[in-house]
C-alpha cells in the first residue's frame, strides 16, 4: 500500500532542518558588542534538581543575590547584568549541553558554575574551546582549572582540603588508623581521598582499609562491615551529602562507633535531615561559616536572610556569591566584556575582599584561602577551627 | 568469622528484597511471556505510597508501631496492585495480539514515563527524601554481630509473602487459572478461564509484592527518590533470569543468591566498586552452564 519515496522523505527532512535553523534567536551572536546598553549576559549552570540539588540551589541563591545587588547599585560599565540559569539535574553529560547552549545560543560572556567537580570539568572544556571565562564557585578538584587558562575558581583545592583533614585526624582526633571510603564515580571524592592518604601517612598514620562505593548507591552495609572488621579509629568519607548521610546511618546500625569525617561535600541540610541522629558528632571541612568572618561576611549573612526568607547561608551560597562579585570586579577592571581581556583581568585578581575571605587568584587560577572545620551538633553545623593555607 | 556472618545477614536482607521484586518479573513472564520493565518503577511507587501514607496512619496509631507499619505496608500493596492493573489495562492490554517485541518496548516506555513524571517538581521532585521510621529501631548485639529489627522484619515478611504466594498459585482457583493460562492461553480460554481477569490479577499480585519490596527497602535504607527502582529493578530482573525465568521458587532463590554474592563482593577491598559487575559476571557464568537458570527447565520451542 504505502510506498517509500526517497525524494519526498528528503524534502520533508530538509524542511524540518530549515525550521530548526529558523528557531535560532535573532540576538544569537550579540555577545559583548558593547555598543548598546543591553544587559550583559552572564551564564550560570547549577544542579537545581537531582542528587546534589541543595548544592545547586544554595550556590544559585548566592549568585543571584550578588547579581541583584550589583544591578541595584547601577550595574557595571553602565549596563545591567542578566543572569541566565540552566539546570544540570545533577547528571553527567548535562553540563556540557547546557553550557554550550548558554554560550552559543544565548550569548553569555562568562560562565559561573558548578559545585560538583565532575560537572565543572565537563563544562570547562566547552568554555575553554570557546574562550569564554568560567569561574567555578566551589569545585575543589585540581583538574578543573587545569582544563585551560580561561577556567578559574574562587575556592581552595583538594590537596589543601585533604591535607587539612589529615592533620585534623592526626592532631585533633588523635587517630592512628583510618579507613578511607571513596565514591569512585566522583573526581572530587577520588582527589580528596588521594591527598588525604598522602598526608595522613606522612603524619605517621596508617590506612586501615580502603573501600569504594558508587555515588547513588543505597546499600553500604557490605563495605561498612569490612571497615568495622578492620577496627579503625575513624573513617574518612570524601563524598556528597546524600551518600554520606546514608553511610552514617548504616555505620550506626552496624555499631561502627568511630568519628566519620569528610569534606565540603557534606554541607547540606539534607545531611542532617536524612542522617538525623546518626550524623551527630561527625566532622567536615568547608569554605566558610556564618558565625566567623569579616564585616562584609556579616553583611552578606544579613542580606541573604532578608532575601531568602530567613535562610542562613551555607558555604556554597557564600562561594556562589563570591564567584559573581569576582567576575564583576574583573569586568570592571577590564573595561570590556571581551573574552581575552576579561580573562586577563580575572587572572590579575589580588587581595580581593570577598565573603569567604580575601581572594588572590594564583598562577594556577585557584584561590588561596583558609578552610574551616565544622562538627554536627544538635542537628546544626558548629564551628570548630579555621586552618590557614 | 563474625565478619562473614555479618555479611551473610546483610546479604540475606538485601537478597530478600530482590526476591520479592523478582517474583513480579517472573510471574508476568510466566503468564504473558514478556518482561514488564515498569516493574522496578512500581517498586519505587510503593515506597512513595508508604512515605505519603505514614503521616496519616500516625494520626490514628502511635508512630513507630508494628501495627502501624503493617498497615502502611498493606495499604501500599493495595495501592500498587491497583496501579499495576491500571498499567496493564492502559498500556499492555491493547497490544495483547501484537508481537511480544512491541509489548516489550512499550514496557520500557512506560518505565521511562513513570520515572520522568515522578521526577517533575509538581510530582515527587528529583531530590532524595528521608523515609519515616515505621517500626521501633531495635538492634541486637551478640558475639560482634549486629542484627537490626528492620533486617529481621525484611526476612520474615519475605518468607510470609512467599508462602502466601505459593498458596495462592498452587491451591486456589485463580492460581490454577494462572497456571492454566501460563501453559496454554487458548486452551485455558476454551475451558472457560477469563484470560483478561487472570492477567489483571497477575499484574496486581506482582505489583503488590513490588510495593512490599519498596517499603522494606525504604525502611532499611531510609532514603527514597524517583530513580531508586532503576538499579534495584535491574538487579531483580537479573535475579529472576538467574533463578530461571517463569519459575517462582527460582526467582526467590535467585534474589537471595544475588544479594549475598553482591554483599560479599562489596566487602572485599579493591573489589568493592565492582560489586555490581561481579554479580553480573556470576550470572553470565551460570547461564553458560545452565541456560535456563538455576531452577528453570529448558523447553524446546515448537516451530
Amino acid at each position: 500500500m504505502k510506498t517509500f519515496c526517497p525524494a519526498k522523505t528528503l524534502l520533508i527532512f530538509c524542511a524540518a532542518a530549515l525550521t530548526l535553523v529558523g528557531c535560532k534567536p535573532a540576538d544569537g551572536g550579540g555577545s559583548g558588542g558593547g555598543t548598546s546598553d543591553a544587559p550583559i549576559k552572564v551564564g550560570e549552570y547549577a544542579s537545581l534538581t537531582g542528587k546534589e540539588a541543595t548544592f545547586g540551589i544554595s550556590s544559585h541563591e548566592g549568585t543571584l543575590m550578588a547579581i541583584e545587588e550589583i544591578n541595584a547599585a547601577g550595574g557595571v560599565l553602565g549596563r545591567k547584568l542578566e543572569l541566565l540559569t540552566e539546570d544540570t539535574q545533577s547528571k553527567a553529560g548535562e553540563s556540557q549541553t547546557v553550557v554550550n547552549k548558554l554560550i552559543a545560543r544565548d550569548g553569555a560572556i562568562a560562565i559561573l558554575g558548578e559545585v560538583a567537580s565532575s560537572r565543572s570539568l565537563e563544562a570547562a572544556k566547552v568554555c575553554q574551546d570557546s574562550k569564554t571565562p568560567m569561574i567555578s564557585p566551589s569545585s575543589t578538584n585540581p583538574k578543573v582549572t587545569e582544563s585551560g587558562d580561561y577556567i578559574f575558581r574562587v575556592c581552595f583545592i583538594d590537596p589543601f582540603q585533604g591535607t587539612v583533614m589529615a592533620n585534623f585526624a592526626t592532631q585533633t582526633l588523635k587517630a592512628k588508623k583510618v579507613a578511607v571510603f571513596t565514591d569512585v564515580k566522583s573526581d572530587y571524592s577520588k582527589g580528596l581521598a588521594k591527598f588525604f592518604k598522602e598526608r595522613f601517612v606522612a603524619n605517621g598514620g596508617t590506612i586501615a582499609v580502603e573501600l569504594d562505593y558508587n555515588g547513588g548507591d543505597k546499600d553500604f552495609k557490605a563495605q561498612l562491615t569490612a571497615i568495622k572488621a578492620a577496627n579503625p579509629d575513624g573513617v574518612f568519607v570524601p563524598g556528597y551529602y546524600t551518600d554520606a548521610a546514608l553511610i552514617c546511618v548504616q555505620a550506626k546500625q552496624l555499631g561502627l562507633n568511630v568519628p566519620l569525617f569528610g569534606g565540603d561535600g557534606w554541607e547540606s541540610e539534607k545531611l542532617t535531615e536524612i542522617g538525623s541522629d546518626a550524623v551527630e558528632g561527625h566532622y567536615f571541612s568547608t569554605h566558610y561559616h556564618p558565625d566567623v568572618g569579616s564585616e562584609l561576611s556579616k553583611k552578606f549573612v544579613e542580606n541573604y536572610r532578608k532575601r531568602w526568607n530567613g535562610k542562613t547561608p551555607d558555604a556554597l551560597a557564600a562561594c556562589g556569591y563570591d564567584s559573581a562579585i569576582v567576575l564583576v570586579d574583573g569586568i570592571k577592571r577590564a573595561g570590556t566584556t571581551d573574552g581575552a581581556k576579561l580573562r586577563e583581568a580575572i587572572a590579575a585578581t589580588k587581595d580581593f575582599q570577598a565573603v569567604t575571605g580575601t581572594i588572590t587568584i594564583n598562577p594556577q587560577r585557584d584561590a588561596t584561602k583558609a578552610a574551616v572545620i565544622l562538627q554536627v551538633k544538635d542537628g546544626k553545623f558548629k564551628y570548630l577551627e579555621t586552618v590557614a593555607p | 568469622m563474625s565478619e562473614v556472618l555479618q555479611q551473610l545477614i546483610n546479604g540475606l536482607a538485601l537478597g530478600a528484597i530482590y526476591a520479592l521484586i523478582a517474583l513480579g518479573y517472573t510471574m508476568v513472564y510466566g503468564v504473558l511471556r514478556f518482561i514488564n520493565f515498569a516493574h522496578g518503577d512500581v517498586f519505587m511507587l510503593g515506597a512513595f505510597a508508604g512515605y505519603f501514607l505514614s503521616p496519616g496512619i500516625n494520626k490514628i496509631l502511635p508512630p513507630q508501631s508494628y501495627v502501624g507499619g503493617a498497615l502502611v505496608l498493606i495499604l501500599s500493596m493495595i495501592i500498587c496492585a491497583g496501579l499495576g492493573m491500571l498499567i496493564e489495562y492502559l498500556a499492555y492490554r491493547p497490544l495483547r495480539r501484537r508481537p511480544k517485541l512491541t509489548v516489550l518496548i512499550t514496557a520500557i516506555g512506560v518505565s521511562l514515563f513513570i520515572e520522568y513524571t515522578c521526577q517533575h517538581k509538581a510530582v515527587f521532585g528529583a531530590a532524595p527524601r528521608k523515609f519515616p521510621e515505621l517500626i521501633p529501631d531495635t538492634t541486637w548485639h551478640f558475639a560482634g554481630l549486629v542484627l537490626s529489627m528492620n533486617q529481621v522484619i525484611v526476612i520474615i515478611t519475605t518468607l510470609v509473602l512467599l508462602a502466601g504466594l505459593r498458596y495462592v498459585v498452587n491451591h486456589t482457583k485463580v492460581g490454577t487459572a494462572m497456571r492454566a493460562v501460563s501453559f496454554n492461553e487458548q486452551a485455558a480460554a476454551l475451558m472457560g478461564v477469563n484470560i483478561n481477569s487472570v492477567i489483571s490479577f497477575t499484574f496486581g499480585l506482582g505489583s503488590a509484592l513490588a510495593a512490599a519490596g519498596g517499603i522494606l527497602f525504604a525502611m532499611n535504607y531510609q532514603s527514597i527518590e524517583p530513580l531508586m527502582g532503576v538499579q534495584t529493578g535491574l538487579k531483580a530482573f537479573i535475579a529472576a533470569v538467574f533463578g530461571g525465568i517463569g519459575n517462582l521458587p527460582g526467582a526467590a532463590l535467585g534474589g537471595i543468591v544475588l544479594g549475598v554474592v553482591e554483599t560479599f563482593a562489596g566487602g572485599i577491598p579493591g573489589l568493592s566498586n565492582y560489586r555490581d559487575g561481579i554479580a553480573f559476571a556470576i550470572l553470565i557464568l551460570v547461564l553458560l552452564f545452565r541456560p535456563a537458570g538455576l531452577l528453570g527447565k529448558l523447553q524446546t520451542e515448537k516451530v
